[in-house]
């Protein structure tokens, strides 16, 4: 190819050789320091590959001469913070529940940690506010299957309800209808029963004679006689205005036709004791405990 | 229709010049007279606070930092002395603003950019540079015949090179190391320094601060002003008719003429102008500029001019004041015969003293009737109301109270909401029913679960106003926060 530049005569300085329907290409050269600074960039990269994780391999990839990995530094993060807070959650292990709640720095600690759990693991059933649905408790207010003492709620989350574990709540509500002990229109009166005993109407025709002995034949040996419920077995106080369920009657013939079991899964050895213990405090500071 | 036009034919416009002006090295000649002590004095007063203010002592009490002005980033405190703020209070910095931006509109209007001449920054550390190269390597004509020398350098050059950036250095890296020292207890950090045991961050500050005042005040130096800061092009909307700027007064100057014709031409009964053309005024300027052409966007006012246009004056005994802080109204009043007149007090100085005068007292009323117990309430949004076993409704709010005092206080909680309604905070007993106490450690904040049950019965409204008071009960010092209690 030859070179076709020249002199330009406006400026002095040579063209490149290039041009474009007359109009020719001045000849400017990146500046001696850029291309330096270039080249070092190319040799930093070099470099760079050298040192550091760089190229992938088919199952792996170059690891660098220093074995840096960012995953590494993640762990090694990780593992510090734990150990921050393991300090101030190794006294929160030692305090009893109710010292916990007394001392305003470790009651907020067990909030905090308490509230991040239970986002975690319990929001799924009983909601991120805890307020509960439909066959899962609102841990707000005061009503409780298994008792709202510090240490009755810490027993439950530890092991659960009808959870299998061999310290778990155990309970049944039976499928009276299913399982034919009563028959269709004694569960519509027994049904009628429970709705007059927190006050609610009863449909016309209701026998409360008939649903007075049905109730004390059938259910009072768990929710009591005058069904106020039982804690040990989890047999739900049916008279007052907290229903787990619903108490419309369709819902409550329901109910007494399949029985209810809700379960509770045990949290032991899934989650450390400290934890369990923040946990308990949380759900006890919500504001129903007892 | 336009004409076609052949390029070549047109004529450059004669006065476009490059768009770039190289550098101008300026060889300030030292000056004494009346402003030049002035500016030392100055100088004296803003390094002295700058590097010394960080060592004054100010006893908070125990626990309480003791120096008299931090910046407590860790803790967000600062500390000025006997106010301290926390960072919810950072307004007041809004007024200070305020009053420092009128204050400069205050001082340009009575004499121009005096700010720039004395009290900035880079006014101030580029003059002690200079005081710096003028002892190191000597006076204007002694270092421009130094720059200006071609041949191969002696040792005694080079040593005086080293010397000047080595005093340079050391200016620079003091001005990063009091910088440092407000964010952090003063004498620890020293001995930190000392000791290289101080954080990263503050070496960290410390080279930056260094590279800047290296930088700005040992090569910058004066195009900081005239290129990079926005203050002198700010000036020119400011400043009016009366403002006292460093001016020649050229009805007084002009014609300029020797010393010898000057005074043959008086002896024979004619007027001549005082301006002898010696060039002092050049000389001496900081900015490199005449100030016999007028003003100009590069000046600083510092003065300087009138001290060596002064001791000229006196040599040649003339009267003094052929340079001086004048305006124009009066060069026209004195070539008219009339006596010049000043006018410090007129509308804008009286209207921006105002202001200062109007926010200054708001900020000191705020401070001094600034709370030191607050309280905020937040209503709990999941579940908004709980209703209870019973038929009553709770809800639940988190609290936060914050002491500012400098002692721990003792609170009581009451509340004026829902009829019947009870209160309790979460992990307090409370000693008298509806009315729980907390203690809230000095100089802290304080979260707390706070549950207000309320009877369904009487208390039908969707959502019910509820104003919760919390009282110091030691000193009775109270604050107040209203919500809602709502219903499900």
């Amino acid at each position: 190819m030859t070179d076709h530049s020249e002199i330009d005569s406006v400026s002095g300085k040579s063209t490149t050789g290039h041009e474009w329907d007359g109009i020719k290409e001045l000849n400017t050269p990146l500046p001696r320091w850029w291309v330096m600074t270039f080249y070092l960039t190319i040799i930093w990269a070099i470099g760079y590959w050298v040192v550091y994780p760089a190229w992938p391999l088919i199952s792996s990839n170059t690891t660098g001469v220093f074995g840096y990995s960012s995953r590494a530094d993640v762990a090694v993060e990780l593992a510090n913070l734990e150990k921050v807070r393991g300090d101030k959650m190794v006294a929160l292990g030692k305090a009893s529940l109710a010292d916990i709640e007394k001392d305003p720095a470790l009651l907020a600690l067990a909030r905090a940690k308490g509230k991040t759990v239970f986002g975690d693991n319990c929001a799924p059933c009983h909601g991120s506010g805890a307020a509960g649905a439909k066959g899962y408790p609102n841990l707000n207010d005061d009503d409780w299957l298994w008792g709202g003492t510090l240490d009755q709620i810490m027993a439950t989350i530890q092991y659960g309800a009808r959870s299998g574990h061999a310290k778990g709540h155990e309970g049944q509500m039976l499928a009276f209808g299913k399982d034919g002990v009563l028959k269709a229109d004694e569960i519509v009166t027994v049904a009628n029963y429970v709705r007059a005993l927190s006050g609610l109407s009863t449909r016309q025709g209701y026998d409360a004679a008939k649903g007075t002995k049905l109730f004390a034949d059938n259910c009072a040996s768990c929710h009591g006689d005058a069904g106020k419920g039982n804690q040990d077995m989890g047999a739900p106080n049916l008279t007052d205005k907290i229903w787990l369920y619903g108490s419309d009657e369709s819902t409550l013939i329901e109910t007494i036709s399949n029985g209810r079991a809700g379960v509770m899964p045990a949290w032991e050895g899934r989650l450390d004791p400290a934890t369990i213990k923040a946990m308990a405090v949380y759900v006890h500071s919500l504001g129903g405990g007892k | 229709m336009n004409k076609a036009v052949n390029p070549s034919e047109l004529k450059p416009e004669a006065d476009v010049g490059p768009l770039y002006a190289p550098h101008k090295k300026v060889y300030p000649q030292s000056v004494s007279g009346k402003f030049r002590r002035v500016k030392w004095g100055l100088m004296a007063f803003c390094l002295g606070i700058y590097y010394l203010l960080p060592f004054v002592r100010w006893n908070r009490g125990l626990g309480a930092p003791s120096q008299a002005v931090l910046i407590d980033l860790p803790n967000s405190r600062f500390y000025f002395f006997f106010i301290e703020l926390w960072p919810q209070e950072v307004y007041y910095f809004t007024g200070l603003l305020i009053v420092a931006a009128v204050a400069l509109f205050l001082m340009n209007s009575i004499g121009g950019r005096i700010w720039c001449g004395y009290l900035c920054p880079q006014t101030v550390w580029t003059d002690l540079f200079y005081a710096v190269e003028r002892l190191v390597e000597g006076d204007r004509r002694e270092r421009m015949r130094k720059d200006a020398s071609t041949g191969s350098m002696k040792l005694g050059r080079i040593s005086e090179i080293v010397l000047k950036h080595s005093i340079w250095l050391m200016i620079a890296w003091w001005t990063g190391g009091a910088w440092v020292l407000y964010f952090s207890d003063a004498p620890t950090l020293v001995k930190q320094l000392a000791t290289f045991q101080a954080p990263m961050v503050a070496y960290v500050w410390i080279g930056i601060l260094t590279a800047t005042t290296y930088l700005l005040a040992g090569y910058m130096r004066e195009q900081v002003c005239t290129y990079m800061c926005p203050w002198p092009r700010i000036q020119a909307a400011l400043t009016d008719e009366w403002a006292l700027n460093v001016t020649y007064r050229y009805d007084r100057g002009e014609k300029r003429m020797s010393v010898k014709k000057a005074a043959e031409l008086r002896a024979l009964g004619e007027t001549v102008g005082d301006c002898v053309d010696c060039y002092q005024c050049v000389a001496v300027c900081p900015t490199g500029i005449d100030i016999r052409n007028g003003p100009q966007l590069e000046c600083i006012q510092c003065g300087l001019c009138i001290d060596a246009c002064d001791a000229v004056m006196r040599k040649i005994s003339r009267p003094t004041g052929l340079i001086g802080y004048d305006n124009d109204i009066n060069i026209h009043r004195r070539e008219q015969g009339k006596a010049p007149i000043y006018r410090i007090v007129r509308g804008r100085t009286i209207a921006y003293s105002a202001i200062i005068a109007l926010v200054g007292g708001i900020m000191i009323h705020t401070l001094a009737t600034r709370k030191t117990l607050e309280m905020n309430v937040l209503h709990d949004r999941n579940p908004v109301a709980v209703a209870l076993s019973d038929g009553s409704i709770r809800n639940a709010y988190t609290v936060r109270l914050l002491n500012k005092s400098g002692f721990d206080r003792v609170i009581a909680i009451d509340m004026n909401g829902p009829v019947n309604s009870t209160l309790h905070v979460v992990g307090v007993d409370s000693v008298t029913p509806d009315r729980p106490m907390i203690v809230i450690g000095r100089d802290q904040t304080s979260e707390f679960r706070l549950l207000v049950t309320a009877p369904a019965e009487n208390n039908t409204e969707k959502s019910i106003p509820v104003r919760f008071h919390v009282t110091d009960i030691g000193l009775g010092v109270a604050a107040s926060a209203t919500d809602n209690f709502v219903l499900p």
